[in-house]
């Protein structure tokens, strides 16, 4: 009982907020530390305690998946050429996706927001880098990242990173002899992750299970903005599903959001702004459930491109083994990557390469696999570990409009609601960009010496789990959903945080653009209210 | 290659199960040979580590000594979970009712090559781990399982098979960045270093 009452809607809230992952957490903060009553809606669990229990699922089979996805809740259909599997590609919980994330975060590159104008393909954003320059600063001091400035590809940046790198791993340093005569760079990876203690938590201590779970609290998650956010006022109610957002008569102001308890109960949550924070599928759902007569395809879609232009960055990766230890699986990250190729033109699609540590197998997870035990399985172990080697790549997909997340209304979640479909296809310039990784990873691993085991480049490639580009953001109320400030055309007190605005996705992990962003539309949501 | 208690407590650490009471148990000399028959224990206790540690003698490599010791930490730490130290000892006293069906005599008791034969036998080896399910899933995940995951996630454990800090352990962030192992001890307070 009490902890249903503890789910009823905040008298006299000014901004309700629909998420609790990174992009609602830090707009939650840094509203609530100006004054602000804020409440959150947050559809999944608060995961409480130490994280040995999901350290655990992770690690031993027969447990179900750390983070409790894939129930009736999260019901999606996947349509298009290309399955998306959705629920390995997002966490419902207070801190939401970063729960489980790798934790890798880089700017984009200028070229990034100005892709039509320099080469005429996808869209420019209706800001440049320079205006969000000092966004990624902040957002580099809100996550915690550890990064030198020791890559020319990257885009200029007035300070240094607010903690040092991780060291270069050892398999780093047999990759840079071959990278070395091939005339290619290797620089370090910004890490939103303490090298050093930062912001109250600990530093890595080389648990190895970044993805999906740090045990130690050295990997950001979305919680510690949640957690200062609470510290600061905000009111923040978990397993709250928000099903509708409603309107005003005009259709010009969301007056309240509808969701559910666990208990069967909705409420009604008032407020004067309206944050929609929900991870790039989810936000789309949510707009396009709350339809009226005022908005019939959706709230706030009167350009007919909310949902459109689904994007997400292709991996593409080459390994094999080596005649000597690589020393793979100690850490759970990695630690050198390669912008040389991204700005090229031919393919103009980006690609971000990157050198693994975490290649082929760890023993003690295929010991828990095994079908032998004994001298046996350390026969088995002492063959298939050791020599590994492998490298990554991020390859960017460009914008269409028949990429897209829509409503499934035959398909129904718990609750009655529509599910989301996701229709999903990987083009042939996206495939030719998968190619030329491919051809460069190859020519690294030949150099090495190393006999490659596996592929995977255009025919069998997979998402990265970064959704971007279902409520583009521009200056033209006709062909975009969102303005410059991440404010619907629309709907006037109506805001979207997170990678649904982008135009164009780059091929950068998206999530310090959120963040950089999140802080953008705080400030400018603030000014409103003031 | 010797296993110590330093090693099973690395790996306790790791699950977030850490104090002093699990030095103090097993500092007791009468349970430091791991057979189990340490004074005040219950005896469905007694039964437990005694069949772990049978268990373990035919899991682990053979050149691997001081299983008793380790197990018996080990099994001690997991047991501070009521549930999962009923769902071990009731899984336990189902094998050994199978071992004195089949062979005449608890688990515990019989040669070291009945053992690997019975849980072959058993289908324990091509199982799948399953905590709710049939005899041999339970087995795999609660006996086998459980005892492989302490062994290869235990920096010990770990250095048999090339590195020192295996997933699971936390065993800082030097060990990435050598070229090859070190030759020290394993750190068991590594784990105790978070926040
Ligand atoms: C395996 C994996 C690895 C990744 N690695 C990286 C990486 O290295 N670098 C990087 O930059 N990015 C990475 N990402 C992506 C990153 O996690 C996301 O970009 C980021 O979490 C998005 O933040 P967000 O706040 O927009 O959405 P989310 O983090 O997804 O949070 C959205 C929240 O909204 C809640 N919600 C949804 N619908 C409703 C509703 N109707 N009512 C109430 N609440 C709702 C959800 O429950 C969720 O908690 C990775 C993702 C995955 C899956
Ligand atoms: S390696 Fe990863 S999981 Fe381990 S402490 Fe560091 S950040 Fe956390």
């Amino acid at each position: 009982m009490a902890d249903e009452r503890a789910r009823a809607p905040v008298a006299d809230a000014d901004v309700c907020i629909v998420g609790a992952g990174p992009a609602g957490g830090i707009v939650a903060h840094r509203l609530a530390e100006s004054g602000q009553n804020v409440v959150v809606l947050e559809a999944g669990p608060r995961f409480d305690g130490d994280r040995r229990e999901q350290l655990e699922a992770h690690v031993r089979p027969g447990l179900d998946g750390p983070w409790e996805m894939g129930g009736p809740r999260d019901a999606f259909s996947s349509s298009g050429e290309s399955f998306y599997p959705l629920n390995a590609a997002r966490v419902k919980g207070v801190g939401g996706t970063t729960l489980h994330w790798q934790g890798m975060v880089m700017r984009l590159h200028e070229r990034d927001f100005e892709l039509d104008s320099r080469h005429g393909v996808g869209a420019d954003w209706p800001l440049d880098y320079d205006d969000l320059k000092p966004y990624y600063a902040e957002a580099e001091r809100e996550l915690g990242v550890a990064g030198a400035m020791d890559n020319p590809y990257a885009p200029p940046r007035d300070d240094p990173f607010p903690m040092t790198a991780f060291p270069p791993s050892h398999s780093d340093s047999i990759f840079a002899e071959a990278c070395e005569r091939l005339g290619l760079d290797m620089h370090s990876v910004p890490s939103a992750r303490n090298a050093e203690p930062y912001d109250g938590r600990s530093p890595c201590v080389g648990y190895g299970t970044c993805k999906p779970v740090c045990p130690s609290g050295a990997k950001y998650t979305a919680e510690s903005h949640v957690e200062k956010a609470e510290a600061a006022g905000a009111r923040v109610i978990d397993r709250a599903r928000v099903r509708r957002l409603e309107h005003d008569e005009s259709g010009e102001r969301v007056v309240a959001a509808a969701y559910t308890t666990p208990d069967g109960e909705t409420h009604r949550q008032a407020a004067d702004q309206f944050v929609v924070a929900c991870g790039g599928v989810e936000t789309v759902r949510l707009l396009l459930l709350s339809e009226s007569d005022r908005h019939p395809n959706g709230l706030a879609n009167s350009s007919g491109v909310l949902g459109r232009y689904f994007m997400d960055h292709l991996f593409a990766g080459m390994g094999g083994r080596l005649d000597r230890p690589t020393r793979q699986n100690h850490v759970g990250f990695n630690t050198s990557e390669c912008h040389q190729f991204y700005d090229d033109t031919e393919p103009v699609n980006g690609v971000k390469l990157e050198f693994l540590n975490y290649a082929g197998p760890s023993p003690v997870i295929d010991a828990l696999h095994a079908d032998t035990w004994g001298d046996e399985l350390l026969e088995q172990l002492d063959e298939s570990y050791g020599t590994h080697i492998s490298m990554g790549a991020l390859v960017e997909q460009l914008p269409r409009a028949d990429n897209y997340v829509g409503l499934d209304r035959e398909t129904t979640d718990d609750l009655g609601d529509p599910v989301p479909e996701v229709h999903w296809s990987i083009d042939d310039q996206t495939k030719t960009a998968l190619s030329r990784a491919n051809e460069v990873q190859a020519s690294v691993l030949d150099e090495l010496g190393v006999d490659v085991e596996w592929t995977v480049g255009p025919d069998n490639t997979g998402p990265a789990f970064h959704h971007m580009g279902t409520a583009r953001m521009g200056d033209d109320p006709d062909s975009s959903v969102v303005d410059a400030e991440c404010r619907t055309h629309d709907v006037r007190n109506l805001w979207i945080a997170g990678s649904s605005v982008f135009p164009t996705g780059g091929a950068m992990n998206p999530t310090l653009t959120i963040a950089a962003l999140a802080v953008r539309l705080a400030s400018s949501l603030r000014a409103r209210l003031s | 290659m010797r296993l110590t208690r330093r090693d099973a407590l690395a790996v306790l650490a790791g699950l977030g199960i850490t104090g002093g009471a699990l030095g103090l148990s097993t500092l007791d000399p009468t349970a430091a040979d791991g057979d189990g028959s340490s004074g005040d224990r219950d005896p469905a206790e007694t039964d437990l580590l005694a069949t772990m540690t049978a268990a373990a003698e035919v899991v682990y490599p053979s050149q691997v000594t001081g299983v008793g010791e380790f197990v018996e930490t080990y099994v001690t730490g997991r047991s501070r979970d009521a549930s999962r130290q009923a769902a071990m000892e009731t899984v336990v006293s189902e094998l050994d009712e199978i071992a004195r069906d089949w062979h005449g005599a608890p688990f515990a008791d019989l040669a070291a090559d009945d053992r690997d034969d019975l849980l072959r036998e058993l289908g324990v080896a091509d199982s799948e781990p399953v905590p709710e399910g049939n005899v041999s899933e339970r087995v795999r995940f609660y006996v086998v399982n459980e005892l492989l995951y302490a062994f290869y996630a235990s920096p010990t454990g770990g250095r048999l098979v090339g590195i020192e800090n295996p997933i699971g352990h936390a065993g800082g962030t030097d060990s990435y960045q050598r070229a090859a192992m070190d030759g020290g001890q394993s750190d068991v307070n590594a784990g105790e270093n978070d926040g």
